[in-house]
Order: C-alpha cells, then structure tokens, then sequence
C-alpha cells in the first residue's frame, strides 16, 4: 500500500529548521549564523560558490560535523544530531559527492549493509523486491545483481537514492548531484526529484548551477562567506538576482593594472594552442570538450570557473600528464599533442598545481632536492653519477631572493606550512624561465604579502615574454591580473573575454551555467 | 649544546636503526626461544651452540661469508625496486632464470677461455634475471597487474623450467643416482679466496651493495628515484619519467637476483641442481626489509641470516630439529619487523 501523497504545497510547519546555525574551522568562518527552513514536498536549493559554506551547512544537518552554536529542529522540536546515526534517526538522509558505496559489492548487498532493520541472516530476496518497489515508483531502475563497480556513476548516484529511501529517510540531502553527472543523467535526477517532491520528501539540493535551480527548485537559499544572503521563491528568482547574491559586488571594476603594461604579442607564434581538444575522462574526472584556447608570449590568460568544471583536467592535458582524446596541442608552433610530461617541461612548462602537497612535492625530501626534480638535466653532472648540489643551493638562494621568500633549504618539505609549500612550488617553476606557466590557485594558502609576491613574480615573467594560464577562483585575482579571460564550465569553454569589457555578475552568470556562452576571439 | 652536523645525524640515525635492529632480533629470538622450549630443546644451549659452531671458528666463518654471498645480491634485487614503491617478492624466480641462463654458457661453451666464459655467464645470469622480472614490469609500468602478485606467482614457475632443463636436455650422463647437469669445467667456475668455499662473488656482491647505495645517495637516478617513491603524482609532473624507471628497476632488481643465481651454481657448486636455492630469493626480501633498503643494513642483514641459515644446519644435526625451524626465525623475525608501527614504512606506489 502507498501512503497517500501529501500536497506538493509548503505545508505551515518546516520539516526540518536550522536556526543561527555558526561552525568555525581553523581560519575560516564556514557557517554564520544560517537560518534555514525545509518543508515537506519542497525541493530547496542551497546555491552558493565554493568556499561559501553549503557543504558544511549540510554537513551539520546530517551530524557529520557538530556546530559551534545554533540548534536544528525537527518537525519543530529541537533535536540533537551529533553523529550522521543520530541524523539517519531523525530520518535525514545524505549523498555525498564522493559515493560511499563498496565497490566488490552488489547493489542489493550494498544497499542491505545500510538498513537499519537488516536482519543477521540476510533475507537477499527480500531486500531485492524492496529494491524493485521504490525503483518502479520513482524512475530508479537498476539491476539488484549488479556489482556496483560496473555501474556507472549516474547509475550509483541511484543506488545512493535508493539506499537513502530504504532507510526511510524523509529529508534527503543531494551535495551538487549533477557535477559527476551527464546532461540526460541529469533530466532523469531531476524527474527522480519531482516525484518524491510529490510524496512529501523535503529535498536539500546543493548546488551552484543556476540553470537546475531556476528549473527544479522550489525555494532557493543563496549562502556566501558562510551567511544567507537571502531566501527566495522561485517565482521571486531570475537569474541576475542569483548571481547578484552569490557574488559579491565588490569586484565589478579591474583593480588598477600596472600603467606600463607591455600588450601581449598577439602576432608572434602562441606559445600555447589547444585546438579542439577533448578528453575523456574517468571516475568523476571533467571531460574536458573541443577546447580551442590560445595563450600568446607576453599574456596572462585568466581561466574562470567553479572548481572542478575542468581546471584540473585542463591544466593535466597540458603537462601531459593525460591523453589528449581529439584536437591538438601545440607548443611553440610546434605539435606537442604526443609529448611526455618531461618533453612539456623540457621544452619550458612551468606547472603551479592546485595542490603543491599531493601534486607537486615529495614530502620527505629537502627543500633542495625537491627545487632540483623539474631541473634535474640542469644540475646532473658526469652523465647524471654526481649531482652539483652546490650549483643548485646557489641557485635557489639567488632565487628565493629575487622572489622575496625565505625558506630552510635542508628541511624535508613535510615539515613546511602549506603556504611556505606554495612557496617552494612557486619558486621551482618560475624560476628556470619558462616559456609557459601553467598556474592553478596561485595564490591559495598564502597570506597577503606572499600572494601579492607571487602575483608579481607571474607578471614579471609575462613582462619576459613567458605566455600565462592562470586558473583561479578569485574573481578579483583573474580580473586585476589577465589579458584575457575564459570561463570554463562543465569541460567547454563558456565565454571569452577581455576584463575591461566584462564584470563579475557576467562571468558568474557563466561560471554557473547561465545565459548564453559568448565567444569573442580576440 | 652541540649542533649535529647532516653528516652526524646520518650517523646517529644509522645508529637508531641499528639499535632497533637489534631489538628486533632479540625479540624474534625470545619467541623462537619459546619455539624450543616446546620442542623440548634446551633454547639457550641451542643458541649458544649455533653462534660457536658459526662465529666460533674460522671455517665457520668462512661460511657465514659463502651463504651471505647470494643475501646480499637478492637482497639488492628487492631493495633497488623498493625505493620506488615496488614490491618485488620475485628474487627467488628470477634468481633461477639467472642459474639457468648463465648455465647454459657454461655447458655450451666450455672451450672458452675463463677470461671470456665467466663474464659471459655473468651476463647472461643477469640478463635472464632481468628478462624474468620484464613482464611483471611491463604490466605493472602499463598500470595493468600489481607486481607484488606477479612477481610472487613466476617464483613458481622459475624453478620448475630449471628442474625441467635438469632432467631433460641438460642431464649428466655421467651420475644416474643425482639429477644434475655435468660438472661444469674449471674456466666456468669463480676463483675462490684463501683457501675456503669463499669465492669472488661475494666480491662482487659487496661491490654491488656499494654501488647501489651509491646510486641511490650521490646519482640523478637515485634524485629521481626518491621522488617517484616519495610522491609518484608529483614525480610524474615533475616530468619524471616514471613507467620507464619502474621497468628499469624491477628489471635491474631481477639482474641482481640472477646474478646470484649464476654466482651461487659457478662459486660454490660448480653443477645446477634442482633446489639448490634453500629461498634466497626469499631471505633477500626479508633482508631488504629489515634494513629499510640502507646498504649498510643490508650487509648487516645479510650477514645474520647467513648465520641464522647455518644456524638451522648446525640445530639439524646436533639437535635434531627439522630445517625448517630456521624459516620459524626468519617469519618470526618479520612478524616484529611488521609488527612495530613506529618505523617508517615504506609507501606503495
């Protein structure tokens, strides 16, 4: 028997309210004081960019994270959800972004190992029909006796649903279920959405993607630096008022740019062309599709987006750290689409990763050693059985002085701050004069005067001649310091601009999938 | 206070895990103790007896040095590949690939002379060594199979085309009673040193030792080497090429485990004989480990399992216990070796 379906209309008492919601991590305020309502047959949104606090908010709701002060209500009594068992009690269900599932697994078992009632001999039949009931009543159709690592991720995205509503949860959290997800998979999601919206299930949707919530949602909260920055109705939001909210207005102008600014030699050779690149990528990667993007001597290219819309993909088929599927790459003029990541480097690419610890640096080696990796032809002496160690100190201190940083050169790098890290990093692939630097997130993890050092030392190679892609999510950053700007969404370039004649509402329209991709080559 | 130079630290530290070695040791020796004590053997008598009978005389000693002489070449052949995060446990296959490939020089070219034949066979122990450790290699360089399970599974393989080539082509007509092949002649055995079953192998492997440490220490391989063991990710966009070095380690490791495969048939038994490797291979990856590829360690390891081998022969005859009470010890050993979370282990690739 199916219970009678509620009205789709916000009924007067919220399913579930958080009230002056705060959660501080080391250096940064997550969560501000968030006053949020999510009533049964709503789907909420919960719109924000990164950093801006949607995650954590969520988080807290599910008892993954405890809060610092506020309370959560639910069905208007205060409740204490301190661990995601609590919240699974109060019927909150999650789906994270990185899947929970056991690969070797079947669905059937998967979903069975996180029933609340499952009994100690596994009735498999049993957990099957289930499983088959609630894929026939909202369009969740997967095979009970698949393995869940044959599965594809949209098709684990199900099994997520599924599992979540076999445990009976009323009030279901999505964190941004569309990014791992293809354009039909993401029609079908939002189908799935609507009919339990039709039965009463209140549905946290975390998003940045402004296209889906101007589509799906019911009620849209927009988060920024942690707080509300308002509550809106559908029927009250276009996308302008979206952007206008999720960013602020702060960087509508360029900051003042340097006023000698050489102009980029756009009629020498590119140092960097891609020409209808794709990629194909696995996992959760982006598939990065048909990027034509060129980066002449001399420029900063500025490359807008929310992370992981293809930031990192980009920068690795440019290193060559992953195939390129279709089109081109050419470096200097010359074909590089087949080129090793030592041939890239070799041929002068510079490459800031957006994480200098994982991607970058090997931790339980010096300073020293670590500056040497990139260079290694430069400083091997006697057909690489001897290393001129002291020609590499020299050179790293004269470095380090010119870029303003101080760092112990014999300390292992595991030893070192994240942002003296970024240091080392910096140091390493400006220093050899490269002709193309491929920069992700610059300046993360550095305080204002190292961020500004680091800004300094990308335009002073610009002014040598070096051509710069410079990926960020600082608007302001991209805006004061490039030539030119893309804005990368889901894989394809959305737009291309010069800063004078674009603005911080027009780009996050973009980097949020709206409006109408504008390509201008310049 | 007195600030330690890096060349002191490298001491001191050399001396910590000297230290903990030894704690190791001790403890692995108090449980196979307990081993004995349930045998019904006297454990300190039986210890005792072990070192005199090894450490107690000249000739003891001697061949303390003669069975160390393959630990320290298949102990190479785990280290060398280790430093990048690869675990090769195929010492013992490719130890037989290198006996049968430096074998067939020696039987088919026996009018050679020494100067020429002996280095042949070298080389060619070697590169049967390496071209066993080649498919594991490739496939694991391609991201395709983990070598530890490769490695592991050809060890199977390895000594049983050498029992085959034994009892088949290579037979000894000469001796009906042994499956062996003939004799090899003397230009195809390694000179031994002073009068003992010591031979120059054991030269050669020290020099070996050496020279990885050196590698590893002073040269751009072992730079980049560390880098790809230290943070593989990183090393890759450092430009470092790292299918290439993976294939050339394994296939380096597997070369020095064949030459001590070759080493061993032409210094010490002058014939290939089925199982005339009581696990080298083995041992060496137990060496290895234990001394956290240093190559100092790994001289030191080598030389303990050496007694610790003897050690089993001398417990079988005087004491009656069956020869694999010596395998009791080395896993034993192990076992504290892994056991104790404090010391650095190192990471997979």
């Amino acid at each position: 028997m199916v219970a009678a379906p509620e009205p789709a209309s916000p009924t007067p008492t919220p399913l579930v309210s958080l009230r002056g919601i705060s959660k501080r991590f080391p250096g940064v305020q997550a969560n501000a004081d968030v006053d949020l309502d999510i009533y049964p047959g709503e789907i909420h949104a919960l719109l924000g960019e990164n950093g801006a606090g949607k995650s954590t908010l969520a988080k807290i709701l599910y008892g993954f994270y405890r809060s610092d002060a506020g309370r959560i209500l639910v069905r208007g009594e205060t409740v204490a959800i301190h661990s995601p068992l609590e919240g699974r009690r109060q019927q909150i269900g999650m789906v994270f972004q990185d899947f929970t599932l056991i690969p070797a697994f079947s669905v059937a078992e998967n979903i069975a190992l996180f029933l609340p009632d499952l009994n100690f001999v596994m009735d498999g039949r049993a957990v099957r029909r289930r499983i088959e009931s609630i894929s026939r009543r909202y369009e969740l159709e997967v095979d009970p006796d698949a393995l869940v690592s044959q599965l594809s991720i949209g098709e684990q995205q199900k099994v997520e649903l599924i599992k979540q509503l076999l445990a009976d949860a009323r009030i279901l959290i999505l964190d941004e279920p569309t990014r791992v997800l293809a354009l039909h998979e993401v029609d079908a999601l939002f189908r799935v959405l609507e009919g339990l919206r039709r039965d009463g299930y209140a549905i946290l949707l975390i998003t940045h993607k402004l296209k889906e919530v101007l589509q799906g949602a019911d009620r849209i909260t927009v988060l920024r630096g942690g707080r509300v920055a308002g509550s809106l109705l559908r029927a009250e939001a276009s996308e302008d008022r979206l952007v206008g909210l999720m960013f602020s207005r702060k960087v509508d102008r360029p900051a003042e740019r340097h006023p000698g600014r050489r102009p980029p030699a756009y009629d020498e050779t590119p140092v960097l062309k891609l020409q209808g690149l794709s990629t194909r990528g696995e996992g959760a990667e982006t598939s990065l599709k048909d990027i034509d993007l060129s980066v002449y001597p001399g420029e900063i290219v500025g490359v807008a987006g929310v992370s992981g819309n293809g930031q990192r993909e980009l920068g690795d088929v440019i290193l060559g750290m992953t195939g390129v599927a279709h089109g081109r790459r050419i470096l200097l003029g010359e074909d590089a689409t087949a080129l090793s990541v030592g041939g890239m480097r070799r041929r002068g690419v510079g490459f800031v990763a957006e994480n200098p610890l994982t991607m970058s640096a090997v931790p339980f080696m010096t300073v020293l050693e670590n500056l040497v990796l990139t260079q290694i032809d430069l400083y091997a002496r006697r057909g690489g059985w001897a290393m001129n160690w002291d020609a590499v100190r020299a050179e790293a201190v004269r470095e380090f002085e010119r870029f303003g940083f101080s760092l112990p050169l014999d300390a292992p790098a595991r030893s070192l701050s994240g942002g003296n890290l970024q240091r080392m990093v910096i140091v390493r692939e400006l220093a050899h004069r490269p002709r193309l630097i491929v920069a992700s997130y610059l300046t993360r993890g550095l305080d204002v005067q190292s961020a500004e050092a680091a800004r300094r030392a990308l335009v002073r190679a610009r002014e040598d001649g070096a051509g710069v892609l410079l990926m960020s999510e600082d608007l302001e950053e991209l805006l004061a310091l490039s030539d030119r700007l893309v804005v990368l969404f889901a894989g394809r370039i959305a737009g291309i601009f010069c800063p004078e004649d674009t603005d911080a509402i027009r780009l996050g329209r973009l980097m949020t999938g709206g409006g109408e991709t504008e390509i201008r080559h310049g | 206070m007195a600030r330690a130079s890096p060349d002191g630290l490298r001491w001191m530290r050399l001396l910590g895990g000297l230290a903990r070695s030894v704690v190791v040791f001790a403890v692995a020796l108090i449980l196979f103790g307990l081993i004995l004590v349930a045998a019904g053997k006297d454990p300190v008598r039986a210890i005792l007896e072990t070192l005199r009978s090894t450490l107690g005389t000249g000739y003891g000693l001697s061949e303390v040095l003669v069975k160390m002489t393959p630990l320290l070449l298949t102990a190479v052949a785990v280290a060398l590949p280790s430093r990048l995060g690869l675990i090769n446990v195929g010492g013992e296959g490719q130890l037989y690939m290198g006996a049968c490939f430096g074998t067939w020089v020696a039987l088919s070219f026996p009018p050679w002379p020494a100067g020429l034949l002996l280095p042949s066979m070298l080389a060619m122990g070697m590169l049967g060594g390496g071209l066993w450790a080649l498919l594991p290699a490739w496939l694991r360089a391609r991201g395709l199979v983990n070598e530890t399970i490769t490695t592991l599974l050809m060890n199977y393989v390895a000594p049983s085309i050498a029992t085959f080539l034994i009892y088949g082509p290579w037979r000894s007509p000469f001796n009906s009673m042994y499956p062996q092949t003939v004799d090899f002649v003397e230009a195809a055995r390694l000179p031994t040193l002073f009068d003992t079953r010591v031979h120059v192998g054991l030269i050669a492997a020290l020099a070996l030792v050496a020279l990885y440490g050196f590698v590893m220490r002073a040269t751009r391989w072992g730079v980049e080497i560390r880098a790809i063991g230290g943070n593989p990710q990183a090393a890759r966009r450092c430009g470092i090429p790292v299918p290439s070095y993976i294939v050339a380690a394994l296939c380096l490791g597997g070369a020095a485990a064949g030459l001590a495969g070759i080493v061993e048939v032409a210094g010490l038994h002058g014939r290939l004989r089925p199982g005339f490797s009581p696990g080298f291979g083995y041992m060496g990856f137990l060496i290895s480990w234990l001394s956290f590829g240093n190559p100092i360690g790994m001289v030191v390891m080598s030389f303990v399992a050496a007694v610790i081998s003897l050690g089993g022969d001398v417990l079988q005859i005087k004491q009656g216990l069956p020869y694999a009470v010596v395998n009791i010890l080395l896993a034993l050993t192990l076992y504290v070796v892994l056991a104790r979370p404090s010391l650095p282990r190192r990471r997979g690739a």
